[in-house]
């Protein structure tokens, strides 16, 4: 293990940039870790070494002509398996992509790249994206790095795990109901869902469109800032990004949280575990101390977030992922006409879970059942967004756990799908809205495992989301307990 | 399109006591420059599955972007459809099959850009509603090897060429409007030449740039209710779609003549057998499962844009034919009528009212194009307007007859050379009106008989006259002349 491990995305890009440590060593360092590691935690799906080196001396040479490295200049980041990345192999986890390598990058992928971020490879995942603990990746699941018999959430289980673990500064991944939160809260790092069309989702393999979107994962707020800045602003190649340029969040970060007016979610606190109630109302008063206005809010649609979301998203993932067929690229089983060959072939290539929201999703289009499910679960979607605007007319930014428990042993809810979907209660409503939340660590509970806050904002309210985020992670208690390397 | 030896296959006189009811959706690739969501060129004709990339192949995590021009193309159908064109939205169509990328197609569904509209028919002079006109994109094409007449059903394999998938595409969708194969015919012909006049799509059928579906029912004449439908898909061309119609629509009435029941039904067409058949039910119809396109955002075209738009529509076939009907007068419906109507929907319009811009006569510039330019179309950019007028104006001056006209013409179409050249290397110098004389001369002395009837009153004996005249000169005396002589000589 060398000198730059465990170092955060802006101190080695500083380092990097002053010719005080190179990009290759970098890479190389967290790469020696990774292999001998990861063994451990099983956080990669594919390691880019070759990549990473090349893409390190690039760097190197960049700066040794007295050219500008970009912002991320050196940085190792670990990129969720859903985004694809041109040449190199791209599976979302699934048997039905295995060994799949796309002919062109995500655009999330290109931009961390032009800024000088060192792509270490692809990160574990729940198939598709569907999961909150990353046991339903058919490349086996990824462990939490502060205890390797629990779990490190879900779906992005491998992008938070590795970043927990140290073997990336930042990471990617892509947020429908949680999956970049859960897994940071439950990793004890710093995860955030972007204000929808914030960040491109060109290149991100969809699961459901309408709540997919791409952010980072970091050990500290001003990393996940400076993640997000490179990846957010327009793409003309998606078209439901926005026009309206991104704010520069860092220089906003430290102008504390004075006269801000926070509010407490109660709906959200009722089925939290005492230890994650508690952990927020800490976070709470630290806010209150700091001199922000911090006070209760009912927001009563966020209970029928759940419902929404398992017919909406399904929905959409019925059809986004009706393309993997057989017919074009990944898995193809041979079948005595075209229909056997469709069913053969998905039968074989897709996992149980996927399976499942297919047909929920295929049944909640069908017709006849289209107005009782998919018609008024998007009526629930406008509730949703109503009721969050009525709460942001008082408040600036809102609270709330960012997940009922800490992380829970493999294996606890993996047979009970709908204990498991209520994992994301607290983090489903954002996507419902398009807004952006973030979780930042607070501590650990008493079962020795990270407790994270949610931060909810109004869309594009990112700079007041990030102060209140700043100002938690200043008053957090320190994790003090080793990983599992450690 | 001027197909004049398609069979009738209409319903006057053809199943008497019984009407039948169409509606055509009609298929047409707009002429932009890209694909319907990504850059991939909209060309025809290349090496398979050489036009496209991770959009159109709709490869995991590609994203579609509307492509502006087949808006404003889209727009311009509806504008000269007389549509209403309002905000619209993409909905997702979803059902599996080969040739398409992703397993659903991207179409519009419960909002249409272009609604409530109308179309004119020139010769029935009819009036039949256009429901919506709506952008989709275009599938693959697959090609079935082996089997059972090119079907997926029975083939050994299957091929696919994903070059068209994501061509841009607007269905133009008729209420149950026409009454006849005639009708159906007529409509398409006019749709065809609205959209070529528009610059919408080259509109053309054996290309596969204008594809038809209809949709037939049958009922007793007098009845108000609509008989049950059947869909017959695919219909590539005028003949076609005419035999088609002609004969699901006996087969509908066969069936409950026989005492049995339409069943609801997606038919095909067997051009070789001149039949329909049965490809799905109403049982076995796809749930399409349409929802709202999530990765595409609603259209809202402004009304500054719509009104721009507007002003970007070429002259509508409507008023291409009042252009050459004001070149006569008094033509709503004849002869004449149906020439105008035959040049515009064949696009040879300009070249009437560029003749008669020059001076050439036009009833004689309409007939040669409806004519002889009509039956060599292929060849019309060959033929200038100037080089057209001075044919006409050669046949009118009676410096070619005719027969010489049509016979030059038919030789500048093939070679583009100008009607004085040909003229001259056919041979074909008029006579002089003395040589002329001569020769009705030689014919009255060697039939001594029949000039004394003529003479005495029988007219109809002047064909005669004019018949050997033509005889002894190789055609190339102007039997207006001849005529004229005759008539003088007999007094």
């Amino acid at each position: 293990m060398g000198a730059s491990v465990g170092l955060g995305a802006s101190e080695i890009a500083e380092l990097v940039r002053s010719k005080e440590i190179s990009a290759l060593e970098v890479a190389e360092e967290h790469l020696g870790l990774i292999e001998s590691q990861d063994p451990n935690l099983n956080s990669f799906l594919q390691l880019a070494s070759a990549a990473a080196i090349a893409a390190a001396k690039e760097v190197d040479a960049k700066i040794a002509r007295g050219e500008d490295p970009g912002r991320l200049a050196g940085v190792p980041i670990a990129l969720k398996d859903n985004l694809v990345t041109r040449g190199q192999t791209t599976t979302c986890a699934s048997q039905i992509l295995k060994g799949w390598k796309p002919p062109y990058s995500a655009t999330v992928v290109e931009r961390v790249s032009s800024a000088g971020a060192i792509a270490m490879g692809k990160t574990n995942l729940d198939e598709f994206a569907m999961g909150s603990s990353t046991e339903n990746s058919s490349f086996g699941p990824t462990r939490n790095p502060y205890d390797l018999n629990r779990v490190p959430g879900g779906s992005s289980g491998g992008s938070a795990a590795a970043v927990a673990a140290k073997f990336a500064a930042l990471a990617l991944g892509s947020d429908t109901g949680g999956s970049i939160r859960q897994p940071a809260a439950l990793c004890g790092i710093v995860g955030v869902k972007p204000t929808y069309g914030t960040v491109s989702r060109y290149g991100l393999i969809a699961f459901a469109s309408s709540l997919d979107q791409v952010g980072p994962f970091a050990r500290n707020v001003k990393d996940a800032a400076l993640l997000l800045q490179v990846i957010a602003g327009h793409d003309s190649r998606d078209s439901t990004s926005l026009e309206s340029p991104f704010p520069d969040l860092i220089s906003h970060l430290d102008k504390g949280v004075r006269g801000l007016r926070v509010g407490i979610i109660e709906e959200l606190i009722e089925g939290a575990a005492p230890m994650v109630g508690e952990a927020l109302m800490a976070s709470a008063r630290s806010l209150s101390d700091q001199g922000a206005k911090v006070e209760h809010v009912s927001v009563p649609a966020v209970t029928y977030g759940l419902s929404a979301y398992y017919l909406i998203a399904p929905a959409e993932a019925s059809s986004n992922l009706a393309r993997y067929d057989g017919v074009r690229y990944g898995l193809r089983v041979d079948g005595q006409d075209m229909n056997e060959t469709y069913v053969s072939t998905r039968t074989q290539g897709f996992g149980a879970e996927v399976k499942r929201r297919i047909m929920l999703g295929t049944f909640a289009l069908s017709s006849g059942y289209y107005d009782a499910y998919y018609v008024k679960a998007q009526k629930v979607r406008t509730m949703i967004i109503d009721s969050f605007q009525n709460a942001y007319d008082r408040f600036d930014v809102l609270l709330s756990p960012t997940a009922p428990t800490t992380a829970f042993e493999l294996g606890a809810k993996a047979s009970d799908p709908l204990t498991m979907y209520l994992s994301d209660v607290c983090t489903i409503p954002t996507n419902l809205a398009g807004h952006p939340a973030m979780s930042v660590p607070y501590g650990l509970g008493e079962n020795q495992m990270p407790i994270g806050i949610q931060i909810l904002a109004p869309a594009l309210g990112e700079v007041n989301m990030f102060r209140v985020a700043k100002a938690i992670e200043n008053a957090a208690p320190t994790i003090t307990k080793g990983l599992f390397w450690e | 399109m001027a197909d004049n030896s398609i069979p009738s296959d209409g319903v006057e006189g053809f199943l008497p006591g019984w009407e039948m009811v169409v509606g055509l959706e009609v298929h047409c690739e707009l002429k932009t420059k890209t694909k319907l969501f990504c850059g991939c060129a909209n060309s025809f004709g290349q090496e398979p599955n050489t036009n496209i990339c991770p959009v159109c192949l709709g490869l995991p995590g590609s994203l579609p972007v509307i492509n502006e021009q087949a808006v404003e193309l889209a727009i311009r159908i509806g504008l000269s459809l007389n549509c209403t064109v309002d905000k619209s939205i993409f909905h997702r169509k979803n059902y599996f099959y080969p040739d398409m990328p992703k397993d659903y197609q991207v179409s519009q569904y419960e909002k249409a850009i272009n609604e409530n509209g109308i179309l004119e028919l020139p010769l029935s002079k009819k009036t039949v509603r256009i429901e919506r006109a709506h952008i989709e994109e275009d599938t693959g094409k697959s090609v079935h090897v082996g089997g059972d007449g090119g079907r997926i059903h029975g083939a050994d394999h299957s091929l696919v060429d994903y070059n068209r998938a994501g061509i841009p595409l607007v269905e133009i969708v008729s209420a149950p409007d026409l009454r006849s194969a005639e009708e159906a015919r007529e409509y398409v012909t006019e749709l065809r030449s609205i959209l070529v006049a528009s610059a919408a799509s080259d509109g053309k059928m054996e290309e596969g740039s204008l594809r038809v579906d209809a949709n037939v029912s049958v009922r007793r004449q007098g009845s108000e209710e609509f008989g049950t439908r059947c869909e017959i898909k695919n219909l590539n061309s005028l003949r076609s779609l005419t035999r088609a119609i002609g004969y699901e629509a006996r087969r509908q009435v066969a069936l409950i003549e026989a005492g049995e029941r339409v069943v609801q039904q997606t038919r095909h067409w067997n051009e070789d057998q001149g039949i329909t058949s049965a490809m799905r039910s109403k049982e076995e119809a796809y749930d399409y499962r349409y929802f709202p396109e999530p990765d595409l955002v609603p259209l809202e075209p402004s009304t500054e844009w719509i009104s721009e738009i507007r002003t970007h529509i070429g002259l509508l076939p409507a008023a291409r034919r009042e252009r050459l009907t004001a070149l006569f007068s008094d033509v709503s419906s004849g002869p004449v009528y149906d020439q105008i109507v035959t040049a515009v929907g064949l696009g040879l319009d300009d070249l009437v009212v560029g003749a008669a811009e020059n001076g050439a006569d036009p009833r004689l510039a309409l007939a040669r194009a409806t004519n002889e330019v009509a039956s060599d179309i292929g060849n019309l950019p060959r033929l200038t307007i100037e080089k057209f007028s001075d044919l006409i104006k050669l046949e009118s001056q009676s410096k070619l007859s005719a027969t010489q006209a049509k016979t030059v013409l038919g030789k500048m179409l093939e070679s583009g050379a100008d009607a004085a050249g040909v003229a001259k290397s056919l041979g074909f110098e008029a006579l002089d009106s003395t040589v002329i004389e001569d020769l009705v001369d030689q014919v009255i002395g060697s039939s001594p008989k029949e000039w004394e009837r003529f003479s005495s009153g029988e007219d109809q004996l002047a064909g005669f006259f004019v018949g050997q005249v033509m005889k002894l000169s190789k055609g190339k005396a102007d039997g207006k002349i001849v005529t004229s002589l005759l008539r003088s000589k007999r007094s």
